[in-house]
């Protein structure tokens, strides 16, 4: 019988299928970080119980850590309950054998970030992190999926995840996107187009010729949101593009293995006539540079027109929150703060297109702060190779040391009440980035213009 | 534990005549449930007090913080008076979306919520929901619409897990729920799930084996 992509690797990695009607997926990776695993660690220690197998899970601080003064270590750390969150990170990986790229290693970073750069994350592989954006992974032809922290122990503990079999989405993305329509405008409209509950009950596969043209950090990026559209899992088929990304990466495999490897990653793909559940439809050709003006992500325009008017409650709260009104446009909204980072946006290739933008220029005086915060240490180093630190500095922006950051401002890094940012991260949800702060998804060439200009405007009209 | 709140006699798989508060919102996220700045406690107790915490209060809070001198937000539903002591939340579609912060589920416990239901909630939420003992229901948007009339009355309801029925004051039904078996003895019987997954032990031993052939370089 045809499969498609979800189902062969589910196929792989199904132990049995329980008398309940439940299946014990095997775990081939557990990413874990500092905010959702101290209580599953506590939970292994509370039951006398300890890892499966300590080697499949690898570690990294990047919610809690701090983008200045790196420099110090752990002591740059002020907010005492961050720092015991570190530190606690730093026991249990210790008390556990479990590998981590703590604070001070160049390799530390935002978790989704550091698993591809490093080939820890794998084609073909099962992947699990207390983290829902783990669905970046699946951009390398893996299944990954964010899980809570009772599964987090769950993990650890039998190397398994207790779970039901979803459906089969396919969103097939043809056509190429004009000059100034990155891989977020994409994964933007596909969720303006289904909801941010389009996907629940989903996993998803993205295909299509916008998507086979598209490097793995785009891809990465667009499998990063799958989890904005209700779905735990997006993915996309191996072929070259993955091959090419995934050869010689400090984790990958090598020699004999890498061509076996090879030769069984080649499968990584839907049968022809495989059946899904339901299908989506998109012309990336069609698609214009997206900008978020709610409290979900949903809530979408084009660049090019107005603030709708609002259609149920939700949308008028939103409206009310973000300090907006039907008719505006994207050019009248006064932006506070850029932030350029996150899981979704903070590759070399996002850090490029921004400073492409930004080279030779100042960003505007109305501007508080603007701020870029590379995914990892190894994404800072290659960028300060190319110079790209440079133009953004030189440009007015802060560069940072990396880490999750003002995505959701569980470090220092947060808007102040009222402030508007343009936001190269994934929620706009109401005080994500900090209290009473009013977040707009963006791009990041679309952060880099309106940096330039204190509001929105067209990133077309720059790069076209 | 946190999954024996239901207790072990059957009689006690019901709860009785329980006022719904009633969150009239749709795509409540877990980063309104519970903000980011409490999710750097290393416990899984605590967050009740900061359940809701930027709609709840009119000042943005802090970890430690003495909450009982906040200033309320006295057009926040959990504030109203009326509705004190309730244990069960009624919320519209895609309830607990976002992020996969379980500490969304031990605030909602921690605050007394034992059930909420919903028009559908987002997966990871609903996945956390069982792991820890609070029931999550989904009824049809008609149903939901009873139960926001009877929960603007004050009304109490019965929930009856075993037969998963949703009951009146008078002890008719006003909705049957779907659940699945494995989920709702999750709940029932309060299982140790991964004791119940490390009785599996062998066949997880010997998928490991033949993986190890197939795929040596996942082992390294």
């Amino acid at each position: 019988m045809p499969r498609t992509l979800y189902d062969k690797l589910w196929d792989l990695h199904e132990v049995i299928q329980r008398e309940d009607g439940t299946y014990l997926l095997y775990i081939d990776r557990h990413l874990v970080h500092e905010v959702t695993s101290p209580q599953a660690f506590e939970g292994l220690r509370l039951s006398g119980r300890t890892t499966w197998r300590a080697s499949s899970n690898k570690a990294t601080p990047d919610h809690n850590i701090p983008t200045t003064d790196r420099e110090l270590g752990i002591d740059g750390i002020t907010d005492e309950v961050s720092r015991l969150q570190v530190t606690t990170l730093d026991d249990n990986c210790k008390e556990f054998g479990i590998e981590q790229f703590d604070i001070t290693d160049q390799r530390q970073g935002i978790v989704h970030v550091v698993g591809p750069e490093q080939g820890i994350t794998l084609p073909g592989m099962t992947i699990v992190c207390g983290d829902s954006h783990t669905s970046t992974h699946g951009a390398l032809g893996a299944l990954a999926m964010g899980i809570g922290t009772s599964e987090v122990e769950h993990v650890l503990a039998t190397q398994c995840l207790v779970a039901i079999k979803q459906k089969n989405m396919k969103v097939e993305i043809n056509g190429l996107p004009d000059k100034g329509v990155y891989a977020k405008d994409l994964t933007l409209g596909v969720i303006a187009k289904i909801g941010t509950a389009g996907a629940t009950g989903f996993a998803i596969e993205y295909s299509g010729e916008a998507i086979k043209s598209m490097s793995i950090e785009e891809r990465m990026t667009v499998c990063n949101m799958a989890i904005e559209a209700g779905a735990r899992a997006g993915m996309v088929a191996f072929d070259d593009v993955t091959l090419n990304y995934v050869k010689g990466k400090p984790y990958s495999p090598s020699g004999t293995d890498w061509d076996k490897a090879v030769s069984q990653w080649k499968d990584l793909r839907s049968d022809e006539s495989a059946h899904f559940d339901k299908v989506i439809e998109i012309d990336a050709s069609e698609l214009k540079p997206q900008i978020s003006w709610g409290t979900s992500p949903e809530m979408v325009i084009d660049i090019d027109s107005t603030i709708p008017e609002p259609k149920s409650s939700s949308e008028s709260r939103a409206l009310d929150y973000m300090g907006l009104k039907t008719g505006m446009r994207p050019q009248d909204i006064k932006l506070d703060q850029i932030f350029i980072g996150s899981c979704t946006n903070s590759r070399l290739e996002d850090l490029r297109v921004a400073a492409e933008i930004i080279k030779g220029n100042k960003i505007s005086k109305d501007l508080k702060r603007a701020i870029v915060v590379p995914g990892s240490g190894l994404v800072s180093k290659a960028a300060v190779k190319e110079g790209l630190d440079k133009i953004f500095i030189e440009a007015g922006f802060e560069w940072r040391a990396p880490g999750c950051s003002m995505c959701l401002g569980m470090n220092p890094d947060q808007l102040d009440e009222g402030d508007h940012c343009a936001s190269t991260s994934n929620r706009n949800f109401e005080g994500r980035q900090g209290y009473k702060g009013r977040t707009h998804l963006v791009s990041p060439a679309t952060a880099a213009a309106a940096a330039l200009e204190g509001h929105f405007v067209d990133v077309r009209e720059i790069v076209g | 534990m946190l999954g024996k709140l239901w207790g072990k006699n059957m009689n006690e798989y019901t709860i009785h005549s329980k006022k719904m508060i009633p969150l009239d919102r749709s795509n409540v996220d877990t980063d309104q449930i519970i903000p980011k700045q409490f999710l750097k406690s290393i416990k899984k107790t605590g967050f009740g007090p900061n359940l809701f915490d930027s709609w709840r209060y009119l000042d943005s809070g802090f970890p430690g913080q003495d909450n009982s001198s906040r200033k309320l937000n006295p057009e926040f539903i959990l504030n109203n008076k009326k509705y004190e002591g309730s244990e069960i939340l009624i919320s519209k579609e895609n309830f607990g979306c976002g992020s996969s912060r379980e500490h969304a589920v031990w605030a909602l416990q921690d605050y007394g919520i034992r059930c909420v239901i919903a028009e559908s909630f987002a997966d990871i939420f609903y996945n956390n929901c069982f792991k820890n003992g609070l029931l999550a229901i989904a009824v049809s948007r008609d149903s939901l619409k009873k139960l926001f009339l009877l929960s603007e009355r004050v009304e109490n309801i019965h929930i009856d897990l075993v037969n998963q029925v949703i009951l009146d004051k008078n002890e008719s039904v006003i909705v049957k729920f779907e659940i699945d078996t494995f989920r709702k003895s999750c709940i029932l019987e309060g299982l140790d799930e991964i004791g119940l997954s490390l009785k599996y032990t062998e066949n997880i031993k010997h998928y490991e084996i033949s993986s190890k052939k197939l795929t040596p370089w996942i082992f390294e």
